[in-house]
This record gives C-alpha cells, sequence and structure tokens, in this order.
C-alpha cells in the first residue's frame, strides 16, 4: 500500500481577516499558519491506513518555501515522506495545481494505490483539485468521504447525504477526498516533531504555465451594522436572558 | 444554440432545493442575456421533476435517459451533461455548490478541459465573465475573470433565494441517451446505510447552544445539554471542543462542520472565530456568554452576558425551571 496525501499551507485567521494593501491577499504579518482541517483527517487517515495494512506515505504540497513547515506537521504524525513543489511566488488555480501534482505522481519512482486530498481547499474552496487529478490519471474518485476502508482490493467509501450515507466501492488506484469528521487526528509526539525534523524532504520546481481562472481582487463581505446589547455581567443577569427568550419565542 | 444551462439536481427523483436557486440564478442570468433558459436532469427517475421547472422559467428540459442512471452516478451524469454541452453550446453552464453539483461539475470541467468557478455569489455576463466567489466558506469574497466558450459555475448555497418565474414557461421535455462507457459508471452509489435516529439533528434545531473552548471539558457539557433540553433544541460545539475528543464531530458548527439557522444561537465560551461564525451566521438572534467583552462573538452576537459560563448557565438553568 502506498498512499499519497496532498495539502495546502493557509493562513490560521482568527477572529477577522485583513487584506493587503493591493488587495490581492490576506495581510499575514501576525499569523500562523495550517492545512485545512479536511486535509489533517486526510493524513491521520493515511497514518491509520499504514498501520493497519502495511505499506508507505507520502505528503505532497505546492507552495511556497515555507510550507515545508506543513510537511514537516505531517511527518510529525506518521507519514513517511513528503515532497515540496516549489510555487514559484505564483497563486495556482485549481486546474494548473493539479497539472503540477499529476507531473509529480507520474515522476514517482512506486505507483500510489491511493491518493487522498481534501473535499476543499480551506481558503479556495475550489471543490476540484482532487477531482482534476483523477480524470488526468484515469482514476475512480469518490469525493466527501467520511468513512473508508480497504477492502480486497477496493475501497469502501461513504459519505454523508441527506437520506442516509451513501456508500461507493471502488477498485484500487483510486483518488478519495475526505471531510473532516472522518477520524480523530491524533497530536504529534515530541519524538515524532524530532524525527520529523530530521528528515529529507524531496523539492521540484514544476512551470507555472498561467490561470485560467484569474484573480482581479480579494474583498470582506460587507459586515453587519449589529449592535451588541450586553445584558449584564455574571449569574444575576440570567432572567434577563430568560425574557430575552422569551422575546425570541424559544423559552 | 445560445443558452444558459442549468443543472437541476435530484435524488431519485426528489429535486433538490438549492437547485431551485440555481434555476432562479439562471434565469436572470438568461434575461440580461436575451437567451432562453434549459435545463438537464440526470436519470429517467428526474422525469417526475421534469415538466414542473416550467414555474422557474425553464423553456426546454433536457432529460437524459440512461439504464445506469437510475441512482447517483458523479461520472456518468457529468458525461451526460458534457455530451448535451457539445450539442447544445450555452454560453452559462450553472449548478449549485451541493455535494452533487459540486462534483459533477468539476468532473464536467476537468473532462472539458475548461476552468470552473465556484460557489459564485454574482456574476456579469459577457466577455472575460466577470464574477464574485465566496473563500473561507464565506468570510472572504473574491472577483474573478474567466475566459471562453461556455464558462462553468457553481452557486454559493443561499446566495440568492429560490423564485418561481413571474410568468411560467411551458417546459418541453426533450429526453436524450448519453453514450457512457463502464468507466464513466464505476463510481456511483452501490448503496445505502441509514442515517442514526433520535435526538434533534442540528441542522434542523429551532434552538442551539454552543460550547467552545471555555467549557473546560467533556464533563462541561452537561449544563448545556440540559439548557438545550429546557428549550427543545440541540447541543453544537467549536472545533477545539472537536479536536480535544470532548464532543462528535457531528456537533460541530462552522466552515468545516455543519452550518445552522436556528431562531436563537447561545455561544458559551466560544470566541467567534470567523470559520466559526460562518457556520452560525444564519441565526436569527445570537446570545453570547463570554468572560472577555471583547471577544469577537461578543461584537457580533445580538445579545451577551459578561461572566463565567460556569456559573451563568446553573442560574440559568434554574430561573428556566422556575418559569415551567
Ligand atoms: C480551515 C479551518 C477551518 C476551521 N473550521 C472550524 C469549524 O468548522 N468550526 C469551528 O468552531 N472552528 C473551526 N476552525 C477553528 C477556528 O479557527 C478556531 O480555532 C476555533 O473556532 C476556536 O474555538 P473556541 O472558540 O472554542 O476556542 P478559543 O478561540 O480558545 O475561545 C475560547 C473562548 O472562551 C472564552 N472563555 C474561556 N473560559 C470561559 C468561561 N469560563 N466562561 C465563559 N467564557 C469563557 C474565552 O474568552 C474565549 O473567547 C477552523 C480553522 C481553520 C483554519
Ligand atoms: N497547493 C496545493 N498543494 C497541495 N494540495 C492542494 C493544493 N491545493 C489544493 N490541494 C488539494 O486539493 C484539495 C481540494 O482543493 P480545492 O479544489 O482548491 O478545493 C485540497 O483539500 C488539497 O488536498
Amino acid at each position: 500500500m502506498n498512499i499519497l496525501i496532498c495539502v495546502k499551507r493557509v493562513p490560521a485567521t482568527g477572529g477577522r481577516i485583513t487584506l493587503t494593501p493591493d488587495e490581492q491577499d490576506i495581510d499575514t504579518r501576525f499569523l500562523g499558519f495550517t492545512v485545512s482541517p479536511h486535509e489533517e483527517c486526510a493524513v491521520e487517515e493515511a497514518v491509520r491506513l499504514i498501520e493497519a495494512h502495511g505499506g508507505t506515505s507520502k505528503v505532497l504540497t505546492l507552495g511556497p518555501p515555507e510550507a515545508e513547515e506543513q510537511l514537516r506537521d505531517a511527518l510529525a504524525v506518521g507519514i513517511e515522506r513528503a515532497i515540496l513543489l516549489d510555487s514559484g511566488g505564483h497563486e495556482w488555480d485549481p486546474g494548473a495545481t493539479a497539472a503540477a501534482i499529476v507531473e509529480a505522481v507520474r515522476a514517482s519512482a512506486e505507483p500510489f494505490d491511493l491518493l487522498l486530498f481534501g473535499n476543499e481547499s480551506a481558503d479556495s474552496g475550489n471543490y476540484q483539485v482532487g477531482i482534476r487529478v483523477a480524470h488526468a490519471l484515469g482514476l475512480p474518485v469518490v469525493t466527501g468521504v467520511k468513512h473508508l476502508e480497504l477492502d480486497d482490493g477496493e475501497a469502501v467509501a461513504r459519505r454523508e447525504a441527506a437520506g442516509g450515507w451513501e456508500v461507493y466501492r471502488v477498485p484500487l488506484p483510486s483518488v478519495v477526498t475526505v471531510r473532516e469528521g472522518i477520524n480523530l487526528p491524533r497530536y504529534p509526539s515530541v519524538p515524532g516533531r524530532l524525527k520529523a525534523k530530521k528528515k529529507e524532504l524531496e523539492r521540484r520546481e514544476p512551470k507555472f504555465e498561467g490561470n485560467t481562472l484569474e484573480m482581479i481582487r480579494l474583498k470582506l463581505p460587507p459586515g453587519s451594522d449589529k449592535q451588541v446589547d450586553i445584558l449584564g455581567t455574571g449569574p444575576d443577569a440570567a432572567p434577563k436572558v430568560v425574557e430575552v427568550l422569551k422575546r425570541i419565542g424559544v423559552a | 444554440m445560445s443558452s444558459v444551462l442549468v443543472l437541476a439536481e435530484h435524488d431519485r427523483g426528489n429535486l433538490d432545493e438549492l437547485s431551485l436557486e440555481a434555476l432562479t440564478f439562471g434565469r436572470d442570468l438568461s434575461e440580461q442575456m436575451g437567451v432562453p433558459l434549459h435545463a438537464v436532469i440526470a436519470g429517467e427517475a428526474g422525469r417526475a421533476i421534469a415538466e414542473g421547472l416550467g414555474e422557474y422559467g425553464v423553456s426546454t428540459v433536457h432529460l437524459a435517459a440512461h439504464d445506469s442512471l437510475d441512482d447517483y452516478a458523479p461520472v456518468g451524469w457529468a458525461q451526460a451533461m458534457v455530451e448535451l454541452i457539445g450539442r447544445l453550446e450555452p454560453q452559462i453552464v450553472v449548478a449549485s455548490g451541493s455535494d452533487r453539483g459540486s462534483e459533477v461539475m468539476a468532473h464536467a470541467a476537468a473532462t472539458m478541459g475548461l476552468p470552473l468557478a465556484a460557489n459564485c455569489i454574482e456574476v456579469t455576463p459577457g466577455e472575460p465573465l466577470q464574477l464574485t466567489r465566496t473563500r473561507w466558506g464565506g468570510s472572504l469574497l473574491e472577483e474573478s475573470k474567466v475566459s471562453g466558450s461556455v464558462k462553468l459555475l457553481t452557486m454559493s448555497p443561499h446566495a440568492v433565494r429560490a423564485e418561481k418565474a413571474p410568468a411560467p414557461a411551458e417546459a418541453a421535455v426533450e429526453p436524450f441517451t448519453p453514450k457512457l462507457s463502464a468507466d464513466d459508471l464505476r463510481v456511483r452509489v452501490v448503496s445505502r446505510v441509514a442515517p442514526e435516529a433520535g435526538k434533534v439533528a442540528l441542522p434542523d434545531a429551532k434552538v442551539v447552544v454552543g460550547g467552545g473552548r471555555g467549557v473546560g471539558g467533556a464533563d462541561g457539557f452537561a449544563a448545556l445539554e440540559e439548557l438545550a433540553r429546557l428549550l427543545g433544541g440541540a447541543v453544537g460545539c467549536s472545533r477545539v471542543v472537536t479536536s480535544a475528543g470532548w464532543r462528535p464531530h457531528t456537533d460541530q458548527v462552522g466552515q468545516t462542520g455543519t452550518r445552522i439557522a436556528p431562531d436563537v444561537y447561545i455561544a458559551c465560551g466560544i470566541s467567534g472565530a470567523i470559520q466559526h461564525m460562518v457556520g452560525c451566521k444564519a441565526a436569527k438572534k445570537i446570545i453570547a456568554i463570554n468572560t472577555d467583552r471583547d471577544a469577537p462573538i461578543v461584537q457580533q452576537a445580538d445579545y451577551a452576558l459578561i461572566g463565567d459560563l460556569h456559573q451563568i448557565l446553573p442560574a440559568l438553568i434554574a430561573e428556566l425551571r422556575k418559569e415551567s
């Protein structure tokens, strides 16, 4: 079993987003970085599958050199190898991103049995990179997966739908895009972190061929003009809350 | 033919509500462009809803009838659409940003080698087409442009309200049999597992009592459970809580959790990170209980109580019990 997991470095924005003056990016000067919770779960799922079935795993990102941090986070919880595709300072659209990932997959010495993605990236949420990669490689893809098992060379995947769980069964190799909730990711151990720090990363510089979906600028959605009504401080204000609940019609 | 084409999603004959939003949006575009509105439905089971689409201004419904499309098959749906797009040559194709809409459109885009703009909220037809789409689950907006003979878009859920056409059209139903290969059908729903029955589902709850890091541990949720019970609601939580294993992920409200729209959301010990707020901003009223007056959730709430939730919740529960 050989598993590839694709993750994207994104800023860990807190209570509000601030844009850069040219409106091309989020101002990240005071922010840390992370990956989407879906991708964190994809990493965890890979570690568990390898624990259960044996084999090896590799984490991939297309991003700036600093995305090494996100690769090492994955190595720290048990992924074996990592590859950084240097984005060369460009913002790659989903088509270009998928092309770079496909090129790296094709260049890999051993073929992958399973390619895990997040259902959507945290920042741009295009809902498509995994599907595009599957098409280019001629592989089946199941999206939005919240339960995954391997059974006799097939992936049995479930996704949530209005009327219950939909069950899909596809032959390996295949692509699966996962959602948070599929598992509860572990925290890295101290030895895990130390081991991850020393690992050699593979690096490539894919050629940027341009985007077909062209971003003009970012903007913040109109804020609400709500004025908060402070009902009080401490437990003494409880009766006031009940009053409010009554007014709303729920108590 | 010049047209706007909309994917009308259904599950074994039941029309998806979000598709009505996509149809409403598609109709608006078609009127701006002065072209007819067409719809595509995959699977014979969709025939039941085909004619009714006239009420949304659809003039022609293309019904992809195929033995293997009785139940959902993403690539099968997409291939049927790709075949139709090749024949019809619409300028714009729209689907809702639902699970299926997003998935089918991504397959179609990949097959046709075209860009797909996901989760749009505003579109100005033209060459290039200009659009506004959501990022970060709706916390940030992006203006983009896209060129090409056919533009593929998905609509951000609830960006527009579904509305019937002022003058309904007589929808002509045109069945066609798409050519599908075995590969197009290898991913499909093979069976279903019933949802767990029981408590009030989070997306439908009229009252949600949410807990965050401030609750302090799994045991702390007993008070939130009791408050939710007294108000006939459900318990929700932040991601810090699910990551710590205090609550299951099904309780998580936010960008990567559930989106709720209750009459009232009572947020206890939650700071109000943007990824949490996109999940609860549709609540009619937000009441925040927080020790920190400057917490973002307090700024975005309708009402707030400043103080320790471990003291406030018991008082609130006692007060409600007195009433009943
Ligand atoms: C891509 C991405 C997706 C994400 N998706 C989600 C998501 O779906 N849902 C989600 O919730 N988060 C999500 N997050 C995480 C999010 O950014 C925040 O980290 C998280 O929401 C914070 O949870 P919290 O408010 O419980 O904790 P904190 O931010 O630590 O806030 C705790 C709050 O409790 C208050 N408090 C402490 N003690 C008490 C007390 N005794 N009484 C009253 N108040 C008290 C504090 O003043 C503070 O305001 C996501 C993050 C990323 C990067
Ligand atoms: N720059 C990137 N590097 C690696 N993987 C990516 C990148 N962008 C997107 N992905 C993967 O594709 C998934 C879907 O992304 P998107 O189509 O942008 O919503 C993400 O959850 C990641 O798993």
